[in-house]
C-alpha cells in the first residue's frame, strides 16, 4: 500500500526534447510525478513512452541529445534539480539516487571487478574507508542470496551469469543506501526462471531499507508484482496512475485496457494428420561448437508441415543451436535432419537451391539482421532474383506483393532503408525476406521478444495469417511461454540441450508436468498482485530460478500434483 | 593463463614465418636484379675471366638456394657477410649506425607515446571544444608537412634564432648523456611531431567511440566526475586500438627516419641505407632490410601481446 508520508521526488510540468533532423522535438510532454520516501512506482508503457527518460530525469540527467526544458520543476527532497549546478547534481547520484540499468552485462565496466565498481561511489563520497565499503559489499550480495557472497564480487562482470550481474548491480545501488533506485528494465533481458530471484532480491533489499523507487517496465504482470503504485505513459504523456491493484482490476482509459487485453490472442490449435510423414525431423542429434561442451544432447523432434512448434527452454538450452543444425549452419556431430523423409546434407554448402530455399529464417534483432545501407526493395528482392531467377517487371511485382503480404504499402516502403522503419516494421521486413524464397518452413528465433506487447501481437497474428494462407511450419524458438500460448500447436521443452517433454500445447500447458516445464510455467509472473508473494511462500526463497533449475535433472520423471 | 601463453606463442610462431618469407623476398628479389654482386665489385671494365675468377671466390657459381641458405644462417648469427665496398663485415658497417637509430627512435617514443595519449585522453575530455579543435589541426598539420620541412623549421627556430639547440646532431666519443640528449633533441622533436597526431586521433577515437556503451553511462549515473569517466572507465576498454597505432608509429620511427637523420646529419642506419643502395652494396642492403622487417614484425608482435594482455576476458577466463 502507499505509504502516505513525505514527499521525496517531486516532478512538474516535465518537458525534455531530443534533437533530431536538426530541430529540438518534444519527448516528454509535461509529465507529473509525486513520489513518496519508501514507495514504489511503477511506470509502465511501450518503447518511445519516454520511461527510461523520465527515469533518468529524476536524477537530473539528460541524456546525450536531449535537455529538459527551462519551465521543467524537478524537485528532489526540497532541492531543485533543473536550476541546480552540474556539480550538486553530480553529488546526488549514486549517493542519494540510484540507477540499475537493464543491462547488467552491459552496464558493469568489463575491465575492472565487481567489487571495485561496487565501492566506486561510496569511496568518492569519502562514506567508507574501502576495507568498510568491501565488507558491505559483502554483505549485500548476502542479502541479495548471491552465490558465494564472500568471493563473487571478486571476479569480473563476464565471469558471472546474467541473473546474478543483475543482482550484484541492485547491490552497488544500495552501496551509499540512497533515498531513491530508478530501476530501468531491471529483468528484461532475463529469463523467466532467474527473473523471479531478481525480482524477489529487489523487492526484499527495497522493503529492507525502505528505499523509494521508480520502476520501470513493459511488463504489467512485473510491475503488478513491484510497484505501490502505477503510472501509465503513452508518447510522453501520462495516460492515467492509481494504486497497483485499482489500477489492475478497473483500468479507466481505453489504452490501458488495450495494455492489458493484449494477451488475448490465441490461434487455434492444430493437430497433426494421422499417418503424414513430417516436414522436417531432427532424428538423435548431438551438436557442439568446435571442441567445446556438447550443446546438443540426443535431441529428436517432428516438425509436421502447416504447423508451429515453439521450442522453449532458458538461454543455454540449445534452442538455437537446434535451428543452426536444422539450417545446416551447424553440422552435428551424430544424427541426421530429414526432410519430408529425405535426408537433407548436413553442411548448408553440401545443399542444392531447392533444399535451401525450403529453410527460412527470421531473427531477433530486426535491427542488425537488416543490413541499414540496402533498401527495402533490393532486401526482398535478392531472395526472389536468387531462388527463382525473376528479374526486371517480374521481380519487382513479386516484392510488391510481398510487401502487401506484410501489410506493408509497397509505393511507400520500395524505396526506404531499414534506419526509417519502426522495430515492428523492421521485423515485417525480415518476414517478407523469409518469405521471398519461398519456403514451406522457417525458423522464427525469439521474433517478438525485442517487440512492444501490441506491436509484437501484430507479428504474431500476420505470422498466423501467413500460415495459413501458404501453408507455412514454424519452428518458433522462444522464452515467453505467453507467446507459446497465443500461437504454438505443439511445444517442445529443452533444459541442458535435452528435450525433457514434447507434445500438443494443450497437454503441455496442463499437468502432470515434467518437474523442469513446472518451473518454467510457475515462474512466469501473473497479473495478480500477490503472486510472487504466494510464490515465495509456496517454493521458498531458496529455491527459485537457477538453483531450483539445478535440482532438476531432464531424465526426471513427470511430477503428478 | 595458459590460453594466453598459448595465443602469444601461436603469434610469436606466425612471426618467425613472416620473417622467413620477408627473408627469401629479401635474397631472391636481390639476385633479380640484372648483374651480380661481381660485377659490381668489379664494374663495368671487367674482363670475363676476372668475373669468372671473382664468382668462383665469392661462390656465387653455387645454386642460389644454397647461398640462400649459407646467408640465412650467418644472419641467424648475426654475420651478413662482408661489404662490397669497404670489405668489412656488414655488422662493423651498419652495427653502431643502428645503435644510434634505436636511440633516436627510443628518445622520441619516450616523448611522442605518452604525450599523445594524454593529449588524447584531454581532447577526448573536453571534445569538440576550441582545444580539440586547435589540437587537431596543429597535429595533422605536423603530419602533413613532410619530415625534413620540420626539420629545418625546427633548426631555423630552435638554432638559428634562438641558439637553444644544435642544428647538427652529429655524436662523439665520450659525450655525457645529457650532451647526447641535447645534441640530439631536434630530431627526436621532428619525430615526435611526425608521429603524436596518429596515436593521439586514435587515442581520442577509441575513448569516444565506448562513451557511448551502458557502462558509461553507468559509471556517470554514480556520479563520477567526467575525468574519472574517460580515464577510468573508458581508456582501460580502449587500449586494444592505441596500442596497434603505437606499435605501427614505432615502427614507423625506426625505419622511417632516413630523411631525418640525413638533415640532422646523424649518424644512423638510413644514412648506412642510402649510401648502400647508390653503391649496390648488396650485403649491406640485405641486412638493413632483414633488420627492418624483424622490427616491424617484432613490433607488431608486442601490440598484438599487448592488446592480449590488456583485455579482461582473456586474462581472466570463465
Amino acid at each position: 500500500m502507499p505509504k502516505k508520508k513525505e514527499v521525496l521526488l517531486k516532478i512538474r510540468d516535465l518537458k525534455i526534447q531530443g534533437y533530431s533532423d536538426e530541430t529540438w522535438v518534444d519527448i516528454i510532454k509535461g509529465v507529473d510525478l509525486t513520489l513518496h520516501r519508501g514507495e514504489v512506482m511503477g511506470l509502465i508503457g511501450e518503447s518511445g513512452a519516454g520511461k527510461s527518460t523520465i527515469g533518468a530525469a529524476a536524477m537530473g540527467y539528460a541524456r546525450d541529445g536531449t535537455r529538459i526544458t527551462e519551465d521543467s520543476s524537478i524537485e528532489f527532497d526540497g532541492m531543485e534539480l533543473t536550476t541546480a549546478t552540474e556539480g550538486e547534481r553530480r553529488a546526488l547520484r549514486g549517493a542519494r539516487i540510484a540507477y540499475v540499468a537493464q543491462s547488467a552485462a552491459a552496464s558493469f565496466n568489463p575491465a575492472h571487478k565487481i567489487i571495485d565498481q561496487h565501492t566506486e561511489a561510496p569511496l568518492q563520497y569519502r562514506l567508507k574507508k574501502r576495507m568498510e565499503a568491501q565488507e558491505d559489499a559483502v554483505d549485500l550480495y548476502n542479502r541479495l542470496r548471491l552465490p558465494n557472497p564472500a568471493e563473487i564480487g571478486f571476479r569480473y562482470p563476464h565471469q558471472v551469469s546474467g541473473g546474478q550481474l543483475q543482482r550484484a548491480m541492485t547491490a552497488m545501488a544500495m552501496s551509499c543506501r540512497p533515498d531513491l533506485i530508478i530501476f530501468d528494465e531491471p529483468t528484461t533481458a532475463l529469463d523467466v526462471t532467474t527473473q523471479i530471484e531478481v525480482l524477489a532480491a529487489i523487492r526484499d533489499i527495497v522493503e529492507q531499507f525502505n528505499t523509494a523507487a521508480l520502476y520501470i517496465t513493459h511488463d504489467l504482470a512485473v510491475v503488478a508484482q513491484m510497484a505501490d503504485t502505477i503510472k501509465v505513459l503513452l508518447k510522453g504523456s501520462e495516460v492515467e496512475e492509481a494504486p497497483t491493484a485499482e489500477m489492475l482490476s478497473n483500468p479507466k482509459e481505453d489504452y490501458t485496457k488495450s495494455l492489458w487485453a493484449v494477451r488475448s490472442f490465441e490461434s487455434p490449435q492444430r493437430f497433426r494428420k494421422e499417418g503424414a510423414t513430417p516436414l522436417i525431423s531432427v532424428k538423435e542429434v548431438d551438436a557442439a561448437y568446435s571442441a567445446g561442451p556438447k550443446i546438443l544432447n540426443n535431441v529428436s523432434f517432428d516438425i509436421h508441415e502447416g504447423m508451429t512448434v515453439a521450442v522453449v527452454g532458458e538461454s543455454g538450452s540449445g534452442k538455437s543451436t537446434c535451428a543452426r543444425v536444422i539450417t545446416g549452419l551447424l553440422p552435428p556431430q551424430k544424427g541426421e535432419i530429414l526432410f519430408k523423409g529425405e535426408p537433407f546434407p548436413a553442411d548448408y554448402r553440401q545443399r542444392n537451391k531447392d533444399q535451401l530455399r525450403q529453410c527460412q529464417m527470421i531473427y531477433q534483432m530486426a535491427d542488425t539482421a537488416l543490413n541499414p545501407k540496402v533498401k527495402i526493395s533490393e532486401i526482398i528482392g535478392r531472395p526472389a532474383q536468387f531462388y527463382s531467377g525473376l528479374k526486371g517487371a517480374a521481380l519487382k511485382a513479386r516484392v510488391d506483393e510481398l510487401l502487401d503480404l506484410i501489410e506493408l504499402d509497397p509505393s511507400k516502403y520500395y524505396n526506404r532503408y531499414p534506419p526509417e522503419l519502426s522495430g515492428g516494421q523492421k521485423q515485417r521486413i525480415g518476414i517478407a525476406r523469409a518469405l521471398a524464397a519461398e519456403p514451406s518452413f522457417i525458423i522464427c528465433d525469439e521474433v517478438t521478444s525485442a517487440l512492444d506487447q501490441l506491436v509484437a501481437e501484430g507479428i504474431l497474428r500476420l505470422l498466423d495469417r501467413l500460415q495459413n494462407e501458404l501453408n507455412l511450419a514454424y519452428m518458433f524458438i522462444t522464452h515467453d511461454l505467453a507467446t507459446v500460448r497465443s500461437i504454438a500447436d505443439e511445444v517442445i521443452v529443452m533444459q541442458h540441450g535435452k528435450v525433457v517433454e514434447q507434445g500438443p500445447k494443450d497437454d503441455m500447458f496442463k499437468p502432470p508436468h515434467h518437474p523442469y516445464t513446472d518451473l518454467l510455467l510457475s515462474s512466469v509472473p501473473e497479473m495478480d498482485p500477490n503472486w510472487l508473494s504466494t510464490l515465495l511462500e509456496e517454493r521458498g526463497v531458496d529455491n527459485l530460478g537457477d538453483a531450483a533449475a539445478a535440482k532438476i535433472d531432464p531424465n526426471d520423471a513427470k511430477i503428478v500434483r | 593463463m595458459g590460453d594466453i601463453l598459448g595465443l602469444v606463442g601461436k603469434r610469436l610462431g606466425l612471426g618467425l614465418v613472416i620473417l622467413l618469407i620477408i627473408s627469401v623476398i629479401i635474397f631472391f628479389m636481390v639476385e633479380l636484379l640484372p648483374g651480380d654482386i661481381a660485377e659490381a665489385v668489379l664494374g663495368q671494365g671487367a674482363t670475363k675471366e676476372n668475373l669468372a675468377a671473382m664468382r668462383e671466390q665469392m661462390g656465387l657459381n653455387q645454386p642460389a638456394i644454397w647461398r640462400y641458405l649459407q646467408w640465412l644462417g650467418g644472419a641467424l648469427t648475426l654475420d651478413f657477410g662482408s661489404s662490397i665496398v669497404t670489405q668489412e663485415p656488414v655488422m662493423s658497417v651498419i652495427g653502431a649506425r643502428f645503435a644510434n637509430t634505436l636511440f633516436l627512435a627510443a628518445y622520441a617514443a619516450v616523448i611522442a607515446v605518452p604525450f599523445a595519449i594524454i593529449l588524447g585522453v584531454i581532447v577526448a575530455l573536453l571534445r569538440n571544444t576550441v582545444f580539440d579543435r586547435v589540437a587537431n589541426v596543429l597535429t595533422l598539420t605536423s603530419i602533413s608537412s613532410p619530415e625534413f620541412f620540420l626539420g629545418y623549421i625546427l633548426i631555423l627556430f630552435f638554432s638559428v634564432k634562438w641558439g637553444m639547440f644544435p642544428a647538427i646532431a652529429s655524436l662523439s666519443e665520450g659525450m655525457s648523456f645529457a650532451d647526447l640528449l641535447e645534441r640530439t633533441f631536434l630530431p627526436a622533436l621532428t619525430l615526435v611531431l611526425v608521429v603524436v597526431a596518429h596515436m593521439m586521433r586514435m587515442t581520442r577515437a577509441a575513448i569516444i567511440n565506448l562513451l557511448a556503451s551502458p557502462y558509461i553511462e553507468m559509471a556517470r549515473l554514480k556520479g563520477a566526475p567526467p575525468w574519472k569517466v574517460i580515464v577510468k572507465h573508458a581508456l582501460p576498454n580502449a587500449w586494444a586500438p592505441i596500442i596497434n597505432v603505437v606499435a605501427l608509429n614505432l615502427a614507423y620511427l625506426i625505419t622511417g627516419v632516413v630523411l631525418v637523420e640525413v638533415v640532422f646529419v646523424y649518424p644512423g642506419v638510413g644514412q648506412a641505407l642510402v649510401d648502400a643502395v647508390s653503391k649496390r652494396d648488396f650485403p649491406v642492403v640485405q641486412a638493413c632490410c632483414l633488420i627492418f622487417a624483424a622490427t616491424f614484425i617484432l613490433l607488431n608482435l608486442a601490440a598484438d601481446v599487448g592488446a592480449i594482455l590488456t583485455n579482461p576476458r582473456l586474462r581472466h577466463p570463465k
